[in-house]
């Protein structure tokens, strides 16, 4: 195993009531990737990040974060993994900084490096100065921030995120996806990133093309374009899912 | 992954509970004025329609306040118990359940802590409804004020799985409302809260044995014992029991391959 790997997958398959949602998909995400997933409803990306975040059981394959297989190590597994889930999971009658101690004192770090780790992330997205107001005062944009903030308080090696921009303005959006490809870069941190929105990919962005549970294509930008004989990802991604929305 | 961790995270975990039940003060206020309505209004009606023969714990004849005190105390457990449960079922509707269950603990562990949590704020509210209840001039003895705290834990931890465990059964909030009808009023009427054993044999005997095979039956004998400073060890056992089962079978609900995630149909 490549000690740069973050994520890798092999062969995974997952069925709900005998319909195959995911089927013997394989990927590797390394450090310093960003890598999108893109896919439209129903193609399994949801299901793939339940199994990643080991919410359900991996029936058939493997998932290994770190080299840590997330079903005979969930512990370690989970330690490197950073979460925003689609829907905000702060609580909301608590501040910026409740919400951020409560996770730190799960992923059990000191007092001491908590406070330093909240200060760090929280300064790095502007929101430090907001750090005792309750999260129901916050807009759409802050919240998104304070769960990326959070999210990187352990400082995981890869950091999933699902779909963290919709219902977001575009200045908050457009905010948030160069953060994160930024932190990508700089923290040589691996990133998954579902999303359907074409926009928020980066030309030296990695691309998985997810449509009824199988992977239909997988690679640089470029790769996936010239594989699909495209010149825009927007066409690749209408001729690999026979012209579903996104 | 060390003790420490552990230690951490438990603390996290009920440090925020008691935060939540600290800032919502209606909370508080209800969960206090449900067994003070009983205890001032039901028990004071109530008190001439029902002779108490003299039974342990008690060695003298008792008024009924003084009798359903405990039953009082049990309640304000099971009603925290559910509500945990239902705060169970909002935050696994809103996604923060997510957030606990992605965290590298064992889930029994995390689970287990939940439970503290919720154990710790019934435990205020039992004490601060004592208080009341001192100054309406029911009154143990003081070292039955210290001994029932072990027991409150038991009882708390048992009436808090068992909300834990219906809390898998729940897919939406709105189901919630069948709950009180078919566990919070069977559990309660069916016990020995607000009548005992003897007096509820002499109208059924088939009512007496319910009662006495309900788990929150034992949890108010227990209570009831410990606040006068003895100790009913088959209440403890039968409780004891009861918690391992229920906890058992909640963890079990929330395990990823064989719990609520799957059969209920997959991720939203």
């Amino acid at each position: 195993m490549n000690t740069q790997t973050a994520l890798s997958i092999e062969d995974l398959s997952f069925s709900y009531s005998g319909k195959k949602a995911l089927d013997q998909i394989s990927f590797t995400i390394n450090a310093g990737e960003c890598t999108i997933l893109l896919g439209p409803n129903g193609a399994g990306k949801s299901t793939l990040f339940s199994l990643i975040t080991r919410l359900y059981d991996t029936h058939a394959g493997r998932i290994a974060l770190c080299g840590f297989d997330i079903q005979k190590d969930t512990r370690h597994a989970l330690a490197k993994l950073g979460v925003v889930f689609q829907q905000t999971t702060l609580d909301m009658d608590l501040s910026v900084e409740q919400n951020l101690r409560y996770h730190t004192a799960l992923h059990g770090l000191s007092k001491k490096v908590a406070q330093q780790r909240i200060q760090q992330e929280l300064e790095r997205l502007n929101m430090y100065d907001r750090r005792f107001e309750k999260i129901r005062q916050l807009n759409g944009g802050h919240r998104r921030r304070v769960e990326i903030a959070r999210a990187l308080l352990h400082k995981p090696a890869l950091l999933l995120l699902d779909e963290p921009t919709v219902g977001l303005d575009v200045p908050s959006r457009l905010a948030i996806v160069e953060y994160v490809h930024q932190l990508a870069k700089e923290e040589n941190l691996a990133v998954l990133w579902a999303s359907h929105l074409i926009d928020e990919i980066y030309p030296d962005d990695h691309l998985i093309v997810l449509h009824k549970g199988q992977i239909k294509a997988k690679g640089t930008v470029d790769a996936v374009l010239e594989s699909t004989q495209t010149t825009a990802i927007k066409d690749a991604f209408y001729n690999l899912t026979q012209g579903e929305q996104a | 992954m060390n003790l420490m961790h552990y230690w951490r995270a438990m603390w996290g975990i009920i440090g925020r509970e008691l935060w939540r039940f600290i800032t919502q003060r209606e909370r508080f206020i209800s969960a206090l004025v449900r067994p003070l309505v009983w205890l001032f209004v039901f028990a004071a009606g109530f008190r001439a329609a029902l002779g108490l023969a003299i039974t342990p714990p008690y060695e003298t004849y008792i008024l009924y306040e003084v009798y359903i005190t405990p039953g009082l105390i049990g309640m304000i457990q099971l009603f925290n118990g559910m509500q945990s449960s239902l705060s169970m079922v909002y935050d696994r509707e809103m996604g923060s359940m997510r957030i606990l269950m992605v965290c590298p603990l064992p889930r029994w562990f995390l689970l287990l802590s939940k439970l503290l949590a919720g154990t710790g704020v019934s435990i205020i509210q039992v004490y601060v409804f004592l208080i009341i209840a001192w100054f309406y001039d029911i009154q143990a003895p003081l070292q039955g004020y210290i001994w029932i705290l072990p027991t409150l834990v038991l009882s708390g931890l048992m009436l808090g799985a068992l909300g834990l465990l219906l809390s898998t059964f729940i897919k939406q909030l709105e189901n919630f409302a069948g709950v009180m009808n078919f566990v919070i009023f069977p559990l309660f009427f069916m016990s020995t809260a607000l009548y005992p054993l003897w007096k509820m044999k002499e109208s059924s005997v088939l009512l007496s044995k319910l009662a006495e095979y309900n788990p929150f039956s034992q949890a108010v004998e227990m209570i009831r014992f410990a606040l006068y400073g003895q100790f009913d060890q088959h209440a403890f056992l039968y409780t004891l029991g009861a918690f391992s089962l229920f906890m058992a079978a909640a963890i079990l609900g929330y395990n990823p391959s064989k719990g609520i995630m799957v059969k209920k149909g997959g991720p939203n």
